[in-house]
């Protein structure tokens, strides 16, 4: 016997709604109804839309199914810090970190199960490429932890390159700051990128999210070696296209620079660094470096780091620390799912 | 025999639309007509293109390569010699995509569109392994037909024994340093399993030596991780990734 999978509500877009609510026959309001009952409100099954008729949700309930995904595992760390894991199809997983801070709530998602990229510090690369995440996966993210209904801020961070997987990361972006969907502040939410060009040019038109690049050296010989995509879309070309980008006095961008001793924290790479960026009006942030399984680089010392910030400091680009976070419970993207993949 | 580069073209060829494919020409190389002059099939499913060109390229340079501008261009490594007035590329066909189906019907005459050469993978004299799979190839057989390959250990790794592309001419020329592997058929002129497995057996791997990887993804960065725990500095790895 074939059983047909059901398609899922949760994850579409207002438009998707109308359609396939005219589809079943129903009125084309019903599709708003839905919305409102697949994000808006707390609940986890068509039966539960109270304002339908008996008919209409069994009409829905015929083809398709709400669409939530419950996390299989939750890891909490001593500082708060909790990593969620989710289960996809054919027995992989992804993760989702909840980093809080003070009153803020830092939901970390990923887009894609593994990633093709292949960043030599990056855990998430060694899974390879198993799967781009819909929207709907990638929203599940936010609504199915314990947290939904406090999360402040969105960094679309986790496993996965986003601009990699860009339809689905638009589509997730409408849901979460449409006035039908979660009316979140898209302002509220970053999306961070190794800088493929012509996707970000997409992104920056179709979304008004923060934009965070992955930039690690200024240099184009380093940088190669540490991420390939360099190969393709050299850092200097990626700068150069937001350099010619209005971001207006909201948005923001900015660029994520995890610090490898002897490799990337020198003075010479703070004068370089202080060349490319010149005329943006951005933000650096350092990252420390926990080390992954197999590769060679090294975190520096704090010493180092903080002179690093002050060094872009006083060349007046802003620098923050970030706060390194859940240690103790395999918190670098890709570690906690290649290590059930392996379990 | 054609090695499709899609190293970091992130769109599905039939998720883009018109729409996004003006939005993108700000930041495109921009593309010029070319004339086939010659599309082969190498084995089932993997074509090598060929077009006149005199632009100057550097060996493991990629072109951007459309059949018309309806959808963005994808990228390509080439797949020929720097000395000759002919430029190729090795392409498999994607069932679901929309250029490369297209493009495996293209004759002699028909007209292409491709961007001039770029890219920072480059080939050079100094002695290195180039570790390839599929029609990852590409650039390493590009390196080879421009003389480079005279220092050079070549492995290959395929799932079956029709997919080494080049393989008369690869190894007549470097004899012992050409290295295939296949995952899924056997014969005794090459090793059974993957490229990986070939690396796991194999010690003694030169620390000096530079180490081009081309294929996909995940077999990079094993790779990278196989040279790296044999003491490869990373200095020494230059990664190409293709999907």
């Amino acid at each position: 016997m074939c059983v047909e999978m059901k398609d899922q509500l949760f994850g579409k877009n207002l438009n998707e709604l109308q359609d396939l609510s005219l589809a079943l026959g129903l009125p084309k309001f019903t599709g708003k109804q839905l919305a409102d009952w697949l994000y808006k409100k707390e609940i986890s099954s068509i039966d539960e839309m109270s304002n339908l008729s008996k008919k209409a949700r069994d009409l829905l309930n015929e083809k398709y199914e709400f669409g939530l995904s419950i996390p299989s595992k939750v890891q909490v760390s001593i500082d708060g810090t909790k990593k969620y894991l989710f289960p996809t199809s054919h027995n992989k997983f992804i993760e989702t970190a909840m980093i809080p801070d003070d009153d803020r709530k830092t939901v970390c998602v990923s887009t894609q199960v593994g990633c093709k990229m292949g960043c030599l510090f990056c855990m998430t690369g060694k899974q390879g490429f198993q799967g781009q995440l819909t929207a709907g996966e990638i929203v599940n993210q936010i609504r199915s932890i314990e947290e939904y209904g406090e999360v402040s801020n969105i960094v679309y961070m986790g496993m996965g390159e986003p601009f990699d997987n860009l339809d689905a990361v638009l589509k997730s972006l409408e849901i979460l700051t449409s006035e039908w969907g979660f009316a979140m502040s898209p302002r509220r939410i970053t999306v961070s990128s190794i800088g493929i060009i012509p996707a970000m040019i997409r992104f920056l038109n179709e979304s008004e999210a923060h934009l965070a690049i992955s930039l690690h050296t200024p240099f184009d010989e380093e940088r190669r070696k540490l991420m390939p995509v360099q190969i393709a879309y050299p850092i200097a070309e990626v700068v150069n296209e937001i350099k010619g980008w209005d971001f207006g006095r909201q948005r923001r961008v900015s660029f994520e620079y995890i610090l490898f001793k002897g490799l990337n924290d020198s003075a010479y790479h703070v004068r370089e660094l202080t060349r490319l960026l010149a005329g943006i009006r951005c933000r650096i942030n350092l990252i420390r470096f926990h080390p992954v399984p197999g590769t060679p680089l090294e975190s520096p010392d704090e010493e180092t780091i903080t002179s690093f910030r002050d060094q872009l400091t006083a060349k007046d680009i802003t620098t923050t620390i970030r706060a390194s976070r859940g240690q103790d419970i395999y918190a670098a993207c890709g570690l906690l799912s290649t290590k059930e993949l392996m379990s | 025999m054609g090695h499709i580069n899609q190293q970091f073209c992130i769109f599905d060829d039939k998720s883009t639309t018109m729409a996004k494919a003006a939005e993108y020409s700000r930041s495109e190389i921009p593309l010029f007509t070319v004339k086939v002059i010659e599309n082969v099939e190498l084995s089932p499913g993997v074509f090598l293109i060929s077009w006149r060109s005199q632009l100057h390229f550097i060996p493991g340079q990629v072109v951007k390569i459309a059949v018309d501008r309806l959808q963005p261009p994808r990228i390509y490594s080439v797949c020929s010699g720097n000395s000759g007035d002919i430029m190729s590329v090795l392409f498999n066909i994607k069932e679901e995509g929309y250029l490369t189906p297209r493009l495996a019907r293209y004759v002699a005459g028909d007209h292409l569109l491709v961007s001039a050469p770029y890219g920072s993978f480059h080939g050079d004299h100094d002695p290195a392994y180039w570790i390839a799979t599929g029609t990852g190839i590409s650039p390493f057989y590009s390196m080879f037909q421009s003389g480079l390959s005279h220092n050079k250990v070549l492995i290959h790794g395929v799932s079956y024994l029709n997919q080494f592309y080049f393989e008369e001419e690869l190894s007549w020329a470097l004899g012992g340093n050409y290295i295939r592997c296949c995952s899924r058929e056997s014969d005794e002129r090459v090793y059974s399993g993957r490229v990986t497995d070939y690396l796991l057996e194999t010690n003694n791997f030169p620390k000096d030596y530079k180490y081009y990887l081309c294929g996909k993804s995940l077999m990079v960065v094993d790779v990278r991780d196989l040279l790296i725990s044999k003491g490869i500095p990373y200095e020494n790895i230059f990664a190409e990734i293709y999907f």
